[in-house]
């Protein structure tokens, strides 16, 4: 942890992009658990997620950043699923 | 040096906003810094200035425009009074807190209720911990001097803080007086081109502003801002050096007056203290009483060695206070007890507190010989009756 005298004036950062650095994933009390054989590529999860943490590979759906993910169930939410089963769950953290 | 010319302290100021071209300028009117701005937007609108003027919808926006241009990479300035740099405060910590060199004469008046617009130093003193350099005028003259000076301090590398610029309501801000300006091309070789730091419009090098920073690291950084402050005095001593270089007028942290042999001083800040050095020379020449005045310059940060260092001599001192801290002691007669106090066990003179003027209440002569009396009775061994009182309030 950086000493008073070694920090920039102003709280000025001048990396771009260091938000990256700062893990989040860990404020999550539930976790979204993705279940492929209900998925039919809707993207409404990737759409929805306020904190880009559905990963994406060739424009589909592959599962989620848990170093970000706050848990906030909006994609569980909002997944329709296949045939009424959704393909997103939210699972209590530590079950 | 220009001639001598007669204009009022907010002529004097917006003339030297003028001079110093600011980048841009967000503003919202108010009594009696209107008149400040209204004259600087006919610059702005006849093209004296390169400056783009933001209207906005109040002060809080006013200093919210000014923390982002000045965050953009310009130079920035503005200027209010009273309930509009109340309605700025939460942004004038942010503004000082992000280091960013804004330049706001602040043209003291009164804070409501009651309603008043006249001048007192209660919008000074209530912004006395938000971060900003505080700098004291007596006078058109030293109002528009320190206002180019501020650019310098303000904008110095090792500094990069807002400054505000106090001058009296109407005293200063609406009375004439004679003064002289500095030329355009003397101020703007002395207050020279604005130097970048951490401009955000400098894309090609992203950066953040206004990061959340919790337990680990604010501490760190309110020590690192003390530090900052701390850097003050040393430049704006060198810029008052090669301020008197052009413009043959001296300034210090503070202006003492006939302290020296003193066994009393006054403590008074603004214009009032032209009166107060008038009576003083009265009573020394007319009775023999050995007073003197200290009149603050730098309120932010305060010079508190310095301060003791000159009036630790004196056997009583009388310190004016122009703004009221209810059920405590007046803002200035804190921070001079607090100088004195610095000194050990060394020996302190004794003091007491007089609030005058308040809501532009008239400060005549009279008020300033009742102070010098009663410091001069107490220096003789009288008993101090209370060290906080009203000076010229009818009773």
């Amino acid at each position: 942890m950086k000493k008073w005298h070694e920090l920039n004036p102003g709280a000025v950062i001048l990396e771009a992009g260091s938000a990256a650095k700062f893990k989040t994933g860990s404020w999550r009390a539930y976790r979204p658990v993705w279940i492929e054989e209900n998925c039919i590529q809707c993207m409404f999860c990737w759409l929805y997620c306020p904190d880009m943490s559905v990963k994406t590979e060739d424009g589909k759906m592959v599962g989620f950043d848990y170093d970000y993910c706050k848990g906030c169930g909006v994609c569980a939410r909002e997944c329709p699923g296949k045939k009424g089963n959704k393909a997103i769950v939210m699972e209590e953290e530590g079950k | 040096m220009g001639k001598p010319i007669a204009v009022t302290g907010n002529e004097a100021v917006a003339n030297a906003l003028r001079q110093a071209n600011p980048d841009v300028c967000a503003a919202y009117p108010i009594t009696p810094a209107t008149d400040l701005m209204q004259r600087f937007s006919s610059f702005v609108a006849n093209g004296k200035v390169d400056t783009e003027l933001v209207l906005v919808e109040s002060e809080h926006s006013a200093m919210s425009a000014c923390i982002g241009a000045s965050a953009a990479g310009g130079r920035v300035a503005t200027a209010t009074s009273s309930q509009g740099m109340a309605l700025m405060w939460e942004m004038l910590h942010i503004a000082a807190g992000t280091n960013l060199p804004i330049i706001m004469p602040l043209v003291n008046r009164a804070l409501s209720a009651p309603l008043n617009i006249h001048g007192d130093h209660s919008d000074a003193m209530g912004a006395r911990d938000t971060g900003w350099i505080q700098i004291c005028s007596e006078s058109a003259q030293e109002a528009y001097d320190n206002t180019l000076q501020a650019f310098r301090i303000g904008e110095h590398m090792d500094i990069r803080l807002p400054v505000i610029i106090n001058l009296d309501g109407f005293i200063i801000s609406h009375s004439i007086e004679t003064m002289s300006y500095l030329d355009d091309d003397v101020v703007s070789k002395f207050i020279g081109e604005f130097k970048m730091l951490n401009p955000l419009l400098d894309i090609k090098n992203p950066k953040s502003y206004g990061p959340l920073i919790l337990t680990d690291l604010y501490h760190e950084y309110k020590r690192l801002q003390h530090e900052i402050m701390g850097r003050v005095p040393k430049v704006a001593l060198e810029v008052a050096a090669e301020f008197e270089k052009i413009s043959g007028r001296k300034y210090g942290l503070f202006e003492s007056y006939r302290l020296d042999d003193a066994e009393v001083g006054l403590v008074v800040m603004g214009s009032a203290a032209g009166t107060c050095k008038d009576v003083i020379d009265e009573l020394r020449e007319e009775r023999g009483i050995k007073a003197g005045l200290l009149k603050p310059r730098l309120f932010r940060p305060f010079p508190y060695d310095e301060v003791a260092d000159e009036l630790k001599h004196l056997k009583a001192v009388c310190v004016l206070d122009r703004a009221d801290s209810f059920g405590g002691y007046g803002p200035m007669f804190m921070e001079i007890c607090s100088a004195l106090y610095q000194n050990g066990g060394g020996a302190k003179p004794a003091a007491i507190n007089k609030i005058y003027g308040l809501g532009g209440r008239d400060f005549m002569p009279d008020q300033a010989q009742q102070a010098i009396e009663e410091a001069n009775e107490i220096a003789k061994g009288g008993k101090i009756k209370a060290v906080k009182d009203y000076i010229g309030v009818r009773e």
